[in-house]
């Protein structure tokens, strides 16, 4: 076997453990793969891309409400969040929904300094995942340059 | 010949939900049509609202129109803008024409009040999203179900067509059971639409999606 291909495979396996292991995917990013075969050969990739497009667009939307001088109204900002919530359960970004989770709860208390940090946080971790899966997808590509075939990794 | 492959209608206002239902039945190996809201959902299916008589934005369906889409079950999100998931249940309910169409309810949030709300509408199933590939295979016995029961009925139309003429010639008593009998007792589910109250009290108490809603904590 090709030792180049070998090495890559082990490297790709390594790293998408660690994504799961650090809480940056759960089980939903495995089931989304499940989708993915021969008739939609990038599924994946292309969820994950509306997903960041959404990520995007909805913080958008947030910081725009937050940015209100004078009443902020809350459940537009809701509103985004509950998106973003759902979007990101679906993927599987788990650390992006769980702040998800208490952006909201900021949001239903009308708390505007917990909004706002949640903000700040919603954004930088979305980019890091993007950057993270880049990355994943970085090594699938360079597998199947080496002429292999990217391995089923087993989380469990 | 008929298609084997079952065709759902999904019905979610949100791009990336649509996207992932669609994919999720096309792997389920049903033939998937989508549309982004209930008002949508009801001009596929060829149902014009009474009260769209006025309505110049009104979909102009021909009576003929919905004899033609042979759809094998519908599943909606609930929190839709306009026209709630549930609004499109009742609606497809209170059709003489699509109420035994099964409908599948999807929502984000565990709200049991909602569910059981759905449930006693003549909802077949509520999924909590993200929904599941192993969620999916429980749909093929309802899609199943009606499907069978409109090839039985047509084949029973068939049968009788053909019957008639010998019954009037002999005078003689000769049972025969037309063909749709014959296929309910062959049939191992015996959940037919007319009992469908206690079908769905066996699905209540006999579901294995039953720990989804039950469970009071919100599942995120």
């Amino acid at each position: 076997m090709d030792a180049l291909v070998a090495q890559l495979q082990m490297q790709f396996r390594d790293y998408t453990i660690s994504l799961y292991q650090q809480g940056f995917l759960d089980d939903q990013f495995t089931e989304l793969k499940k989708l993915q075969d021969e008739g939609s050969p990038d599924f994946v990739a292309e969820v994950l891309s509306l997903f960041f497009e959404d990520c995007v667009k909805l913080i958008g939307n947030m910081a725009r409400a937050l940015d209100q001088t004078g009443t902020v109204d809350y459940s537009q900002v809701g509103a985004s969040v509950h998106q973003l919530k759902g979007s990101s359960s679906s993927v599987g970004a788990k650390r992006v929904k769980g702040l998800c989770v208490t952006f909201k709860e900021y949001c239903e208390a009308k708390n505007y300094e917990g909004c706002v940090r949640c903000l700040q946080q919603v954004d930088i971790e979305y980019k890091t995942l993007k950057t993270k899966l880049q990355d994943m997808f970085n090594l699938e590509k360079q597998i199947i340059q080496a002429g292999g075939i990217v391995p089923q990794v087993d989380i469990n | 010949t008929e298609s084997s492959q079952f065709h759902v209608l999904a019905v979610d206002d949100s791009l990336f939900d649509r996207k992932m239902i669609e994919r999720l039945l096309q792997k389920s190996s049903c033939q998937v049509t989508t549309v982004d809201s209930g008002s949508k959902a009801l001009e596929f299916l060829g149902l014009r609202e009474s009260d769209d008589i006025n309505d110049p934005n009104a979909p102009s369906t021909s009576p003929q129109t919905h004899q033609e889409v042979e759809i094998n079950l519908i599943i909606t999100d609930y929190c839709m803008p306009g026209m709630t998931g549930y609004d499109l249940l009742k609606k497809v309910k209170e059709s003489a024409a699509f109420k035994s169409i099964p409908v599948v309810i999807m929502s984000s949030e565990n709200v049991p009040a909602r569910i059981s709300r759905c449930l006693e509408e003549g909802a077949e199933e509520f999924f909590l999203k993200p929904v599941k590939l192993a969620d999916l295979t429980k749909l093929k016995p309802h899609m199943m179900k009606t499907k069978l029961k409109k090839e039985s009925e047509k084949l029973a139309k068939e049968e009788n067509a053909l019957l008639i003429p010998v019954i009037e010639e002999d005078s003689s008593v000769i049972e025969i059971l037309p063909l749709s009998q014959e296929l309910e007792s062959e049939q191992h589910e015996p959940m037919l639409s007319s009992n469908k109250r206690k079908a769905m009290e066996e699905v209540i108490s006999t579901d294995r999606s039953r720990p989804k809603y039950n469970d009071i904590t919100t599942s995120v």
